[in-house]
Order: structure tokens, then sequence, then C-alpha cells
């Protein structure tokens, strides 16, 4: 018998093998970064957009780091906090991996952020940059809180992904409001509430563990988007693989038809022909 | 003439191409994306941009993220 397989993550324009989006941000060094990319399974990664170092340049940049050839690069706008700027970093972005061949290039990661301390998405400022960006021809992945109704804004505002945060980024605090993210992917994708069982919803930011991963998948996550909790474990490679099977077990679980809770326990191995003393009998 | 490189004061000859001014900067084998005064200057046109004095330009590339 074949082992049940995770079947492709469709996000608008594009269709990725692994569920798990890993960053490459924080990572110690390039050789460590690739080897945990490999081992996380992700054949999609997210990345930012800063100055070329012109005028003190040292080492190796990220594109000499990575197997471009082997990934769909998602440019994120992470370092912005107003609308106007997302849109500026979206299209400088765009207009890079156009250079690289990469079919990264169509679509965006777009963080708004509230303030330096909380990462804390603005919704207001997203949103406005999401509509922008949409009319720009860009599938426009939102990064956002998990407010169910600002979910559902962002769907209506013709984000081609919502992406609810576990929790804070790089807090590593895991899914902090379950029942949130429930909510966002019942309005999302349930007919009954307007939404479209197609329509994908990934879970990003604040994920410290693979149980994490887990039950974000659990809730009915089509995928999870994380970095820190790779890049800054002690093992980072290890830490990748274990993210993928909890990326898969989440999935599987999910689908598979838990059982119902019980208050009282139920026995696994038959009463009949024990010959043991049983309490009550 | 003076334009302003990634925050840095640069002086450059006047008439000087966007895409001369990278091939100075030692970024004319490496794909790099540009703005110049916050608008993006597509790739296409860095050979008929011809910069201005005062002008603030933006020469970004990608990094890790998450």
């Amino acid at each position: 018998m074949t082992e049940p397989a995770v079947p492709p993550l469709v996000v608008g324009p594009m269709t990725l093998r692994s569920r798990l989006v890993v960053g490459t941000g924080k990572y110690i060094d390039g050789t460590t970064m690739r080897a945990a990319i490999a081992a996380s399974g992700a054949d999609c990664v997210t990345v930012a957009v800063r100055r070329e170092r012109l005028f003190n340049a040292e080492g190796r940049s990220l594109l000499d780091e990575l197997p471009l050839d082997q990934l769909t690069i998602l440019p994120n706008t992470a370092g912005c906090f107003n609308a106007d700027d997302a849109v500026r970093i979206a299209r400088l972005g765009r207009d890079l991996l156009e250079q690289l061949g990469n079919a990264g290039s169509s679509w965006v990661k777009l963080e708004v952020l509230g303030d330096r301390a909380t990462l804390l998405p603005d919704p207001i400022g997203t949103l406005e940059a999401c509509r922008e960006l949409v009319n720009d021809g860009f599938a426009v992945l939102c990064y956002s809180s998990d407010d169910p109704i600002m979910a559902c804004r962002l769907r209506d505002a013709g984000a081609t992904s919502v992406m609810p945060a576990g929790s804070p980024i790089g807090t590593g605090r895991g899914i902090a409001n379950p029942a949130a993210i429930r909510i966002i992917l019942e309005l999302l994708k349930s007919p009954a509430h307007g939404g479209s069982p197609d329509y994908p919803v990934i879970v990003d930011a604040g994920v410290g563990t693979p149980s994490d991963v887990t039950l974000a998948m659990e809730l009915g996550a089509d995928g999870v988007l994380l970095n820190t909790g790779i890049a800054h474990a002690s093992d980072p490679v290890r830490m990748a693989a274990a993210m993928r099977l909890g990326c898969d077990a989440g999935w599987l679980g999910a689908r598979a038809g838990r059982i119902a809770k019980k208050l009282y326990a139920t026995a696994s191995s038959p009463w009949e022909g024990t010959i043991t003393s049983i309490p009550g009998e | 003439m003076i334009v302003h490189v990634n925050g840095e004061s640069l002086e450059i000859p006047p008439k000087m191409s966007l895409r001369e001014l990278i091939v100075h900067l030692g970024m004319g084998d490496r794909p790099c994306a540009v703005e110049i005064n916050k608008k993006l200057v597509p790739r296409r046109e860095h050979e008929t941009r011809i910069l201005a004095a005062g002008e603030a330009i933006e020469v970004v590339t990608l990094v890790g993220g998450g």
C-alpha cells in the first residue's frame, strides 16, 4: 500500500509542491540556509528587498546562495509601514525577479506593519496596498492579523491568499487563537459564508514548533509560512525536516476524520475473554 | 553634478545614463532594481534614462527575509 500523498498547494498562478513555505532570513550562513530549505521540502521561499551594498560590499549575496532554478521566489514587503512604500517595494521586487526570469515576479507577499515593536499588520495600510497591487496585476498574498473580518475584507479586495498570523512575527508562540483561525477558514472557504473551498489560506508567522505547523494544518489551513522557527533553531536542518513532517501530518490528519472526544474511556483491547478481576463486576 | 545613490552623495558626469551609473558602481553584470525619486525605473529603461542633478537613486537587490 502506498503512503497517502499530500497534493500540491495552488495559490493563484502558482502550484507549489510543498505546503510549507520558508523564509530565507536570519540564517547563520548560506550553507545552513540551503540545507534547511532542502530539508524543509519547500519549493517556494520568501525574500526581502533591500539596498544593494554599493559602497562596502562584502561577502556573497542571497542571489549567489539560492538555487534559483529550483525555487519559486516570493518577494515580501517587509519593513514597510505604509501602503505607498509597500507598493514601491513590490514593484522593485517584481523588476528584480523579471530580470532573474523567476516565476515569482507575478506575486508578492504583502506586509504593511503597524510598528517596529509588535510587527503587527496595519490593517488599513494593508487593505490600501492590496487594492493598488491587485490593480497593478500582482497576485497578492496578504499577511494579516487573525481578525476574521479583516481576512474577508482582504479577500474581497482581490487578495489571492489571506495569510493570518499564528502569533506575532518571530515570537514562536504558535497559534495563539485557534478559534480565530478556524473562523477565518470558515468565512473564506465555506460556501455557506460566501467563501470558496479552493481559496488558499496560509498561516504565516509566529510558528515555533512542528506541532504548531500541525495544528495550523489540522485547523484546515492550506499551508504554513515560517522563517525564524527554523532559522533560529539550534539545529535548523533537523528542525526544517520536522516542520515538513508536521505539515504533512496536519494535512493528512485533518482529512482522516478524527475520533469524537469522549468523557469516559473506551478500551482498545476486548473485554470478551478477560480472565482477570474487574472492579464492579 | 551630484546625485544621491543609496543615501550617499556621488559626483557623476553630466548626461550619464542610469545604465552607465550602474556599470560605474560595479553592478553591470548583476540583477538590480532601481527607483529614482521613489519611482521604479524598469530595467528596460535603464539605458535611456538620463540622470539629473540632485536625483535620489535607490539600487536594491534581494536579501534573506521571511
